[in-house]
């Protein structure tokens, strides 16, 4: 069950590159196998993050004090894009990320976000632009705060933006409900759906004996 | 206000709907549940571990072909790569799943597969824990990768709950120019509206390239709708479609079979169905298309110069430029084709079906590829590996000095431990030049089969149509 989110304040790390795909966030070769959850934390961003050595990449933001405590990340254009893999969301919330803010995701990643209690939030590019300039000119020491409930980001420097989201998701997140569960309340009207679908449309039900 | 049309996609979701939740999300009923060794056996096991049952086992699907080797006798299958595997094996047999095995001829890329046995069919909704399944579009599908939560939702519901996207239509124009294939226009259509032109939406492919294109290249140009943005790609079903269908193993049969193609007649979009963005591209101006960088979208013609970062004013995208120049290992401004490759794949989902295969060997035949490539041919299933050998084209390709493996994902991303090694430069027909994609540090150059092959003959990336025949 998906943990909820209401409000956070939080460091931010602005990761501004253009279309990080979900395999620069986790290497497939990560999330090869039936029991991965918890460990991959310390593979998130692996190509970026780490030297071909294996040490650290001093270089990159998460590698830097106070960025390596972020909650929220604040990302260029269509972060998430790519595989499927849900591994990527659980790679940053096993990092401590809670928050992602960006102009754009990849559909898939921004699904599996909500998936797992992460808030992904979508703003005008020249608000996500401000979060990171503001964050940057407090060295990251400076919190962005998120207020799921009334929508809101205040920046380190005060500045006030609302966001939209889904009402559906927003109650999700907000209640950390379990979609599963909730779907299985309605396991009649699934039956019954199939029930008449198999006289509409016998061919997609009858498949295997037609083989 | 007047109304309009109905889109294909408004066509096939109406029709899905078990409950509407809000003005935008539905639950949708899934016709077709893919599942393939790395996500498949882990959700079995989660709804196992919740005390849930597989709602509707005789939706499912399922074989394996990311983790396992395509080496001859599957040698060299990691020792995780098979406990994926025996994984699925017990819990499809538990849950009374239909498991295509190695070796069986169904066993293969899932993408591959679902439209080879007939199992994808027009107006079906698909899913499956892997983003390429919008190649089902191609038959006029509404197919779409999940992530593991949606894969358990819908191995416990066999429904899922999603929010209806915007809709896209994209006409390709024209006859193809020599040299020319579906990929090419695909990538086109990247490079032109970018790897986030079709993130929200659905995206429904025609104009007369993709009527006139056999259903083989429509699968082609859906895969690669997730490297737009687009989860879902279609193609309304047609003639082709039909004939594409008939008689393949789990396609309908008989009267059903008279029923069903009247039903996928009503699918396609409405003469005045309006879509909320147009996107016209005319295939004439399109030559053979090849990656430069590390997103899709970084894509030229093969015989155009890789961008010069020094010639871009926007400084974002001169540091992108740059970014993507440094890890390829190439400079700005030189023209691309006679870059040396080390590496050429062909197969993957986008790549590796028969017509792949033969356009392929046709460069092949006779030649030889360059000394210091290593030129790997995947079959996307074990049927098109049989039917490839009964044809001969694995004896093409061998006595070209490529190699003929088994069939499975392979090096399209590096899950089973095949791999492009570290600085190595692949030519690939796979969909994905992400850093890292084919190994650690390796760089990927995406292009057609045909291109692929001349790449490994020339040892260089080549213009296939100059290397004459």
């Amino acid at each position: 069950m998906p943990q909820s989110f209401n409000k956070l304040t939080a460091i931010a790390a602005p990761i501004m590159r253009g279309n990080i795909d979900t395999d620069v966030i986790i290497r497939i070769e990560r999330l090869v196998g039936n029991s991965i959850r918890g460990t991959l934390g310390k593979w998130a961003f692996g190509s970026l993050r780490y030297l071909p050595d294996g040490t650290e990449n001093p270089a990159f933001i998460l590698n830097r004090e106070p960025y390596r405590q972020a909650e929220i990340l604040v990302t260029g254009p269509n972060f998430g894009c790519g595989s499927s893999r849900e591994g990527a969301v659980w790679s940053l919330q096993e990092m401590g990320i809670r928050a992602i803010i960006g102009s754009g995701f990849g559909d898939i990643f921004f699904a599996n976000c909500f998936q797992n209690g992460i808030l992904p939030i979508v703003v005008d590019k020249e608000i996500v632009d401000s979060l990171a300039a503001d964050v940057e000119a407090t060295q990251g020491a400076g919190k962005i705060s998120i207020d799921l409930e009334a929508q809101t980001i205040v920046s380190p420097s005060g500045k006030r933006h609302t966001f939209e989201i889904d009402p559906r998701r927003r109650e999700g997140l907000l209640q950390g409900l379990d979609e599963v569960a909730l779907t299985l309340q309605r396991d009649d009207e699934i039956r019954s759906f199939q029930t008449a679908d198999r006289t509409e449309r016998p061919w997609v039900h009858f498949a295997r004996k037609s083989a | 206000m007047g109304t309009s049309g109905r889109t294909m996609l408004a066509k096939i979701w109406d029709q899905h709907v078990i409950a509407h939740l809000s003005a935008d999300t539905d639950l949708l009923h899934i016709d077709r549940h893919l599942l393939h060794d790395l996500g498949g056996s882990r959700g079995l096991l989660d709804i196992k571990n919740r005390g849930l049952k597989v709602h509707s086992p005789e939706l499912t699907f399922a074989t394996p072909d990311h983790a396992i080797s395509t080496a001859h006798g599957r040698a060299g299958t990691s020792k995780i790569g098979q406990e994926l595997l025996a994984t699925l094996r017990v819990e499809t047999a538990a849950s009374g799943i239909q498991l295509f095995d190695i070796d069986q001829p169904g066993q293969g890329i899932v993408h591959v597969i679902g439209p080879e046995l007939g199992l994808s069919l027009p107006g079906c909704t698909i899913v499956c824990g892997d983003s390429h399944t919008c190649t089902h579009g191609g038959l006029g599908a509404l197919a779409f990768g999940i992530g593991s939560s949606e894969l358990t939702h819908v191995l416990a519901t066999q429904a899922l709950i999603q929010r209806r996207p915007k809709t896209m239509r994209v006409k390709f124009e024209g006859k193809l120019p020599l040299g020319v294939t579906a990929k090419d226009l695909i990538l086109a259509l990247i490079g032109h509206i970018g790897a986030a032109g079709g993130t929200g939406y659905a995206v429904e492919y025609a104009g007369s390239a993709i009527g006139n294109m056999p259903v083989e290249g429509r699968l082609t140009i859906c895969n690669l709708s997730i490297e737009l943005g687009a989860k879902m790609g279609m193609v309304a079903p047609d003639e082709r479609t039909f004939e594409f269908l008939r008689g393949r193993p789990y396609a309908p049969k008989g009267e059903i079979w008279e029923q069903a193609v009247a039903a996928w007649r009503q699918l396609p979009s409405d003469a005045d169905a309006v879509f909320d963005r147009e996107v016209l591209i005319d295939v004439e101006k399109i030559i053979p298309q090849v990656t430069w960088g590390i997103s899709p979208e970084h894509v030229i013609g093969v015989d155009g110069r890789i961008p010069d970062p020094q010639a871009v004013d926007d400084p974002a995208r001169r540091a992108a430029i740059e970014t993507a120049l440094d890890y390829m290992g190439l400079t700005g401004g030189v023209p691309i084709a006679g870059t040396p490759v080390d590496w050429v794949f062909i197969g993957s989902c986008t790549n590796s079906r028969m017509s792949d295969l033969r356009a392929a060997a046709e460069v092949a035949r006779g030649r030889k590829v360059a000394p210091n490539v290593k030129a790997w041919v995947v079959p996307g299933s074990e049927n098109v590996k049989r039917e490839a050998v009964a044809e001969g084209l694995d004896k093409i390709f061998l006595e070209a000095g490529f190699e003929w493996r088994e069939p499975g994902c392979s090096l399209c991303l590096a899950a089973n431990g095949e791999t492009a090694g570290p600085g190595q430069r692949s030519v690939s027909t796979s969909n994905r030049n992400f850093v890292g994609r084919q190994g650690p540090r390796a760089r990927t150059h995406l292009a057609s089969p045909a291109s692929a092959a001349a790449a490994a003959i020339a040892g260089a990336i080549a213009d296939v149509r100059t290397l004459g025949r």
